[in-house]
């Protein structure tokens, strides 16, 4: 079967092996539409945020000014970019028929993800620790749910690149697997934007 | 693994094929039967509500079984009937009348309506399980917050579920529809029904996901211990009918544009005429889809969000009747001077017309905000979202269900009794409803129980009573046509009305596994009524005959679809006797179980997608031999 066939010689390696085949073609235009949908729901989850930001029970309770470091945002920002750029180095190499070099960007991206993931439990291990709860209040909830959806939405994206990671490992590259590997690129990218948006929403005029 | 239609099976393997297909024509059975059981129970809800409000100070129904009674009413018919059942008339034509061997994503469409078959089945548990919800089919916060026990749980769990099949299923359609079309086949030729699909697919996509948002609050708030509704703590109650509302106006368009797709193809086959103003009627489907999100607002008049939120609200609710009434005059024009066949399916699309209009008009009133605060929660706003959702959605369904079932079933439904069915639902929803409009003028709320002795409701009330029983009448002569015509099994050829302008016609009966040997050339709107017309009655292949690629069948969308409705058991019942936890549950006992079956639940979901991520999938090819040998078959028996 055509789309079974790996390690594909480069003069016969489609320029765009995601979309060779019918299937790859549905894929990506299935994502986008996809990722349409997932803007509404981070549109909502925005909406809900913005209602309910510093909408606290009581006084006593921190607000947003209080509680945001910008510093931290920064570089949790940086290494998310970051990841972004590396994803778009292994399609490159995918596009280029180079598996190895396509398998160690895709590590890298998981790398970085993997910081960012880590720097965000950090923080709300932080904020958990100053009072400021999913259970304490309105923008308690409205907060952890918003940074809580983006943050489920990284740790799918980093348990999806391991899978395709490993499972690729053995079998090399085919528009088959060429077509999983963008549509995940194209899932990273767009963590990466809804996360330029919490930077800017909640970080930046949180604190402002 | 080359198919298995053709072979005689045993029950047994008739079941595995069912829960396991990616088959569009199959996946379409399943939708029909499930949506169908799921219709009958609405029905039965609608029944007893109605037997409650005959005479006044009844106590048939209890004040709460009242309400668990229109909560499921409501529920069961948008969420569970109405949308499955426009699916699976999509399902059964759309790849069809494209040209495509499949959707898309032939098992996400499996993953699609087993979704929607668990969600459904959760949310109905509910009867068994300690009570229905019972907050109206919105689910107000400030309701649904409070009321006590698992009702709202079965709800917002049992929705969630079956929404994201619908989300799933609507990513499906729009991609099908961009990707899978034949040669020939230009966004400017498709099919009504086709192009309906698009439209609502695409409001699919944006108007679910702020439903499982908003779902999401409720869940958090009833289940682990979150503020969003919780007004002490700083919470707000009309968000939930912001997010409501914003899926919810644009999900009345999803069921009425494919609704719209039905009867146009009704009124071009038998009116004989091509549909009048077939590019008007393209760019009013996509006028409504796009106005329908800027309109949710005219739910939530009496809110208080302020007279400039109500005028826009209000001026874009009225222009939406542009778009349609360029549908109404277009449909009028297109049996204007048409060779008029009386059948089932047409004789639904003639009554739709005077009967979705006066639900037109009577939105249109409601539009003007200061006067919706006059109709506001009474018997009005029921008749009007009666008239459009039975009077456009509910006679497209029972005409789609006749004029289609040739496509599903190889066998025509008998006539007689389609047309007795007609005229007792014809009459029976017109009874029930017209006079509701005025009961609602008169001052009678909806969502009460019972009302007293005169206050001049009396005489109103048993008349739509009576008009609900010949509704009930018509569809028991349904459900006998369809079980008379199922025990006859007399087969049809192709094109059995005879006058089939589009492409599903165009096949033979049974419809081939793979749709089409050959993947047809279209060279006009209304492809087979072109080659009739100017060519030999056949399409022409625009491939030659050879090897083409056909999924595989899976098992993984019914588990997938299975540890969602296991963990949703676990979301449920883990608030329960918590301290944290709200009124409603936080005097139950504690269940430790239920955060490990939640889990559980999930963790099967999970390691399903983990296993359908890495293991290749690449189909099957069906030969040419195979084809030659069916196309022989067909040549011997066709004459």
């Amino acid at each position: 079967m055509a789309n079974m066939e790996y390690n594909v010689p480069t003069e016969r390696w489609p320029a765009h092996p995601e979309t060779a085949t019918q299937e790859g073609q549905n894929k990506f235009v299935g994502f986008w539409i996809f990722l349409a949908g997932e803007t509404a729901l981070f549109a909502s989850l925005f909406a809900t945020y913005l209602a309910l930001k510093d909408s606290v029970p009581s006084d006593d309770h921190l607000l947003a000014a209080d509680l945001f470091h910008l510093p931290l945002a920064f570089v949790m920002t940086m290494l998310l970019l970051t990841s972004s750029l590396t994803s778009v180095y292994a399609v490159y190499h995918m596009r280029n028929n180079n598996f190895q070099k396509m398998q160690l960007w895709l590590g890298i991206t998981v790398l970085l993800g993997a910081s960012f993931l880590a720097l965000e439990i950090y923080e709300f291990v932080e904020y958990t620790g100053l009072g400021h709860t999913f259970r304490s209040s309105a923008f308690g909830s409205a907060f952890y749910f918003l940074i809580g959806t983006h943050g489920f939405h990284v740790i799918v994206g980093l348990i999806w690149a391991t899978l395709l990671i490993l499972r690729n490992a053995k079998r090399g590259l085919s528009v088959y697997t060429a077509a999983k590997v963008n549509t995940f690129a194209l899932y990273w990218h767009f963590i990466d934007v809804v996360w330029v948006f919490i930077f800017t929403i909640v970080y930046l005029l949180g604190v402002l | 693994m080359a198919q298995t239609s053709a072979r005689k099976q045993g029950v047994g393997s008739v079941i595995w094929e069912y829960l396991t297909t990616v088959d569009h024509k199959k996946i379409a059975i399943l939708y029909l039967i499930a949506g169908g059981f799921f219709f009958v129970l609405g029905g039965i809800e609608a029944m007893l509500i109605r037997i409650q409000l005959a005479v006044p100070n009844n106590d048939f129904l209890s004040a709460g079984l009242f309400n668990e009674m229109i909560t499921m009413h409501g529920t069961t018919m948008i969420f569970l009937a109405a949308m499955p059942l426009l699916f699976a008339f999509m399902n059964a034509t759309v790849p069809l009348q494209i040209g495509a061997r499949d959707l898309a994503f032939p098992f996400l469409n499996s993953l699609g309506v087993w979704l929607f078959i668990f969600g459904g089945i959760f949310l109905n548990l509910s009867w068994f399980m300690g009570g229905a919800p019972d907050a109206g089919w919105t689910s107000y916060a400030s309701l649904s917050i409070a009321s006590p026990g698992h009702g709202i749980d079965f709800y917002a769990l049992g929705l969630q579920i079956s929404g994201a099949g619908t989300l799933i299923t609507g990513i499906n359609f729009a991609t099908t529809i961009i990707t899978m079309r034949a040669p020939g086949m230009t966004y400017m030729r498709m099919p009504l029904m086709t192009w309906t699909t698009l439209v609502a697919s695409v409001l699919i996509v944006f108007a679910f996901p702020p439903l499982t948002i908003g779902i999401f609050l409720l869940i958090f708030d009833r289940m682990f211990g979150s503020n969003f509704f919780i007004v002490e703590a700083g919470g707000n109650t009309i968000i939930w009918e912001h997010l409501f509302w914003i899926f919810g106006h644009p999900e009345v368009y999803i069921l009425i544009l494919p609704a719209f797709g039905i009867f146009s193809e009704i009124f071009a086959t038998f009116a004989r005429k091509r549909l009048f103003g077939y590019s008007a009627m393209v760019f009013a489907t996509v006028l409504i889809g796009f106005f329908g999100f800027m309109v949710w607002a005219h739910h939530m008049f009496t809110v208080g969000l302020g007279p400039t939120a109500n005028a826009i609200f209000a001026v874009a609710t009225m222009a939406i009747a542009v778009p349609t009434g360029i549908k109404i005059f277009n449909w009028i024009a297109t049996i204007w001077g048409g060779s008029i066949e009386f059948t089932t399916p047409m004789l639904y699309a003639l009554a739709f017309i005077p009967s979705f209009t006066m639900g037109g008009v009577t939105g249109i009133m409601q539009a003007a905000a200061p006067a919706d605060y006059q109709y506001h929660d009474s018997y009005f706003i029921v008749a009007h979202f009666h008239y459009v959702i039975v009077g456009g959605v509910v006679f497209a369904l029972l005409a789609g269900l006749h004029y289609y079932w040739p496509i599903m079933f190889n066998t025509m439904l008998n006539e007689t009794l389609g047309k007795i069915t007609f005229w007792f639902f014809f009459i029976g929803f017109h009874m029930t409803f017209l006079i509701q409009h005025f009961l609602g003028l008169w001052g009678m709320p909806r969502r009460v129980f019972t009302y007293l002795d005169g206050q001049g409701y009396n005489a109103a009330n048993m008349i739509s009573t009576i008009g609900a029983f010949l509704m009930a009448i018509a569809v028991i002569v349904l459900v006998v046509n369809i079980i008379i015509t199922l025990v006859k099994n007399e087969r049809v050829g192709m094109d059995p009305w005879g006058d089939g302008r589009t492409l599903e016609w165009s096949i033979p009966l049974p419809v081939p596994y793979y749709n089409f040997a050959q993947i047809p050339l279209v060279r006009g709107l209304d492809a087979y009524w072109v080659e009739k017309k100017e060519g030999n009655g056949k399409m022409m292949p625009s491939e030659s005959l050879g090897d083409f690629h056909m999924p595989n069948n899976s098992i993984l969308p019914v588990v997938m679809s299975l540890g969602l409705f296991i963990a949703a058991f676990g979301a449920m019942y883990f608030p329960d006797g918590k301290e944290w936890a709200i009124d409603a549950v936080s005097g139950l006992d504690t269940k430790p179980w239920a955060l490990p079956v939640l889990m559980i639940g999930l963790a099967i979901t999970f390691v399903s997608m983990g296993i359908r991520s890495w293991k290749d999938d690449l189909g099957y090819y069906v030969t040419k031999e195979e084809v030659e040998r069916d196309l022989e078959e067909l040549e011997r028996g066709g004459k």
